[in-house]
């Protein structure tokens, strides 16, 4: 289900709530995408967007961490190669 | 079997459209070729045309002339990077070049419905003029009709083309060998989804331009150089996966690609991200596979490059060995999966 | 494309598949629930990098799939009205009906026409004052909130000639009748990640409680899907049954709190008939008293379709997870994306089209395990 696609905003071009709506960049192609559902989204941000609506913020702390677990796993992989011969 | 009909199971399935013809009969997908057995070549099969190729070559004199036909009814029919016209004199002269042979002479004949501005029709005819120009063919012969409007006033051109093939030059899957190396002449999906993004409903900012373009240059700086051609193919409708699908299928052979070896531009990929899509089976109307001689794929990959820097060819994967006679893919992550053809019409997918 | 292209690292993703063989002792069953996570799986190919303890199994989270064939012949009839344009996301067009899909009905001059997005159906209804413009309004959790937004936008712009043919499912009540089957099979879940980022983690607390299961919020690319397989299997190995979140990224436990006001606003919780799995008590959404007057089944007559299923066709123990579309007699033989018996051979993220796709290998009729 759910096909979402993660897009940079560049400019939000109207602010009402209702129809709040900005530009995002999707690998360069440039969209319009409705913005009602994250009133607080600003540009710069990334936003996961879904059916022309943008869902939620990607949160660049969080995203690192994930690559942070992964880089735990590998040290873990090379303790473990280290101990069984 | 004592003849009777086989048990429910078998029959009868509930067969959307069995009796109309839909969409997904033109997509160039398993549908169309369903259709074109079912209904034509089962008919007008013979040993010049069988379906398998883009033109059909004909001897005449010494040598051999090849003759096609397409016709267009692209919607929009102005789009970025071309329109109807200049389309519907690339994809003809394409087709011809695709049994390498060099474009000489197009017909053309337009369905018109009523409505439509006279203004875009002279647009339409002036892109052709250029078209053919650049591709060095001369439109010699052509025809009018106008028909009651239908959706709005509409423009369907339909063109036939004949080409001269060079001496000694026979091209097809028949050809085609083990251990053959696959080259595309650049980056795929761009005309597709050009053409989607044009489609109301789907703003977009930066518009893709198509990627619509006469191919016969390119073949013929390959044939020029000597490179060990073995089959051509226009990766039109269907794209890169129906087109390697049906050269497998036609030339009993196994084909092996590498995904991240298939340029893809970043904003075509943006739309394909979104809309679900496969850049693999996306139309493209100026990109075609060559099936090259395994020496000669460098060199192939550099004259072809350098006809076009700002989209560079590139060398995919090969024609093998395997039992299965199909496509297989090794995916960006490393592990091999089957490519196969699209099945009916591309549709955006949401969820 | 950021937060792409860094989750398809293929030496991360050997590394975490190799993470994955040294945790794992035992065999365990994990299911995926999301459509868009099986296409994933599948597409690159990532089962295939999986030791043999552990075995994927497909679940129903595929909305064009559990949509029930009612309410496709419902679209179909409304499509067939000639004062009627009716809009849908692209792959329902193909889904069929009884007797019909939206293709055919197109074919025989019915306006149907694909949108991207559900806010696009609105802008038919203003560009066509003088016709009833309907909206398939099909999804998860994930697609609602925007067709909350497009019926909210509609009455805003008091357009009385948009409707919508509501046909909205909710995740959390499927797991539970997955999970209180008798022959259910799954021992962790992968989470919907696209729905969390509307309803939040803390909806499935409750859930990896009281069936002691544990459930690893993930997210669509490989190493996502990775990644949350490792975390489940940790868990399944610790015999622990948490929630854990692996898409922190994009979801919070809380999840989106606009959308969710937005969807309090617009629908109403309410019975759901899923295809493949029958009646499921408050699984699904219809449009609340405020927003009744936007009910395309209120707005048309519609009483008299009548709707029948293929009698072959498995997908209600697929979209369970009890069997794989391997198992189905009738898988790339009867039926194929070109001649579907069943949704999940039509939805491109439907299990057997998902199968079908990248693996035509397996298509004829195998006996015993077709992994």
């Amino acid at each position: 289900m759910c096909l979402a696609v993660p897009g940079e905003i560049l400019e939000i071009t109207e602010e009402d709530p209702l129809a709040r709506q900005a530009k995002v960049s999707f690998g360069g192609l440039v969209k319009p995408v409705s913005l009602a559902l994250l009133p607080e989204a600003c540009a710069g941000e990334y936003v996961l967007v879904h059916a022309g609506v943008a869902i939620s913020v990607v949160d660049a702390e969080e995203a690192e961490k994930t690559l942070e677990y992964l880089r735990e796993i590998d040290e873990l992989n090379e303790l473990e190669d280290g101990a069984s011969p | 079997m004592n003849g009777k009909p086989a048990p429910a199971i078998a029959c009868p399935l509930p067969l959307p459209d069995q009796g109309h013809i839909t969409l997904a009969h033109g997509g160039g997908g398993t549908r169309m070729h369903d259709l074109l057995e079912r209904v034509f070549l089962k008919r007008f099969r013979n040993e010049l045309g069988d379906g398998q190729t883009d033109a059909a070559t004909i001897a005449v004199g010494e040598g051999r002339l090849a003759f096609t036909t397409d016709s267009f009814v692209v919607d929009p029919p102005f789009f970025p990077g071309g329109d109807i016209g200049s389309l519907a004199v690339h994809g003809t002269v394409n087709d011809l070049a695709m049994a390498g042979a060099e474009p000489r002479y197009l017909s053309a004949a337009f369905i018109l419905e009523e409505g439509f501005e006279l203004a875009r029709l002279e647009q339409v005819a002036d892109s052709m003029q250029a078209a053919a120009l650049a591709a060095g063919v001369q439109i010699v012969t052509g025809d009018t009709k106008v028909i009651e409007r239908q959706r709005g006033g509409g423009i369907y051109i339909n063109t036939a083309g004949i080409g001269v093939v060079r001496p000694g030059v026979a091209l097809g899957p028949g050809a085609i060998q083990s251990g053959d190396r696959v080259i595309i002449n650049g980056d795929l999906g761009r005309h597709g989804m050009a053409i989607m993004t044009m489609r109301a409903g789907f703003d977009v900012d930066t518009p893709i331009e198509s990627d619509s373009a006469a191919l016969w240059p390119e073949v013929k700086a390959l044939l020029d150089a000597g490179i060990a051609v073995h089959c051509l193919r226009d990766l039109t409708r269907g794209g890169l996966a129906s087109a390697l699908n049906e050269l497998s299928a036609s030339s009993g052979r196994a084909i092996h690609i590498a995904e991240d070896r298939v340029p893809v531009l970043p904003a075509v990929r943006g739309v394909c991200e979104i809309l679900g899509f496969d850049p693999l089976h996306v139309a493209n109307e100026g990109r075609f596979a060559a099936i090259v001689a395994p020496e000669d794929a460098a060199r192939a990959v550099a004259i072809l490059s350098a006809l076009h820097p700002d989209a560079p060819a590139a060398d995919i994967g090969a024609v093998t060995d395997a039992a299965e006679r199909r496509v297989t893919l090794e995916s960006v992550i490393g592990v091999t999966r089957v490519l196969d053809m699209l099945s009916g019409e591309q549709l955006p997918r949401i969820c | 494309m950021k937060y792409m292209d860094e989750y398809r690292d293929r030496d991360a993703i050997l590394r975490l598949a190799e993470a994955i063989r040294r945790t794992v002792t035992r065999p365990h069953a994990i299911m995926e629930i999301c459509g868009g996570q099986t296409h994933a799986i599948v597409r690159f190919g990532l089962d295939q990098l999986l030791p043999d303890e552990v075995t994927l199994v497909h679940g129903p989270g595929c909305p064009v799939c559990v949509t029930p064939v009612e309410m496709i012949d419902k679209a179909i009839a409304l499509a067939a009205m000639p004062d009627v344009i009716l809009c849908t996301f692209g792959d329902m067009m193909r889904v069929p009906g009884s007797e019909h899909d939206l293709l055919g009905i197109k074919a025989r001059g019915g306006d149907v026409r694909f949108v991207y997005s559900p806010l696009d159906a609105v802008k038919v209804a203003e560009e066509n004052p003088g016709r009833q413009v309907v909206f398939f309004g099909i999804g998860f959790e994930t697609t609602a909130p925007a067709n909350a937004l497009a019926v909210k936008t509609a009455a805003a712009r008091q357009l009385r000639n948009f409707s919508m043919l509501v046909s909205l499912v909710l995740v959390p009540p499927a797991m539970e009748a997955i999970l209180s089957a008798e022959r259910c099979a799954v021992n962790g879940f992968l989470g919907p990640g696209h729905v969390c980022t509307i309803m939040g983690s803390e909806e499935y607390e409750p859930i990896a409680r009281k069936y002691r299961v544990p459930i690893v919020i993930s997210g669509f690319e490989p190493l996502d899907l990775l990644l949350g397989i490792h975390m489940c299997v940790k868990q399944l190995e610790a015999g622990r049954c948490d929630v854990e979140n692996q898409y922190a990224r994009s979801v919070a436990r809380a999840g989106n709190a606009a959308a969710r006001a937005l969807l309090q606003e617009v629908f109403e919780i309410s019975p759901q008939q899923w295809r493949g799995l029958g009646p499921i008590p408050a699984s699904g959404m219809r449009l609340s008293e405020a927003y009744r007057d936007f009910d395309a089944e209120g707005r048309f007559e519609l009483a008299g379709v009548v709707a029948r299923e293929s009698e072959e066709c498995i997908s209600g123990e697929i979209l369970q997870g009890l069997k794989k579309p391997c198992d189905c007699p009738a898988f790339g033989t009867r039926c194929t994306p070109d001649r579907p018996l069943g949704a999940p051979m039509v939805s491109s993220e439907g299990a057997c089209s998902a199968y079908h796709r990248y693996r035509p290998a397996l298509a004829p009729a195998q006996t015993g395990e077709c992994a």
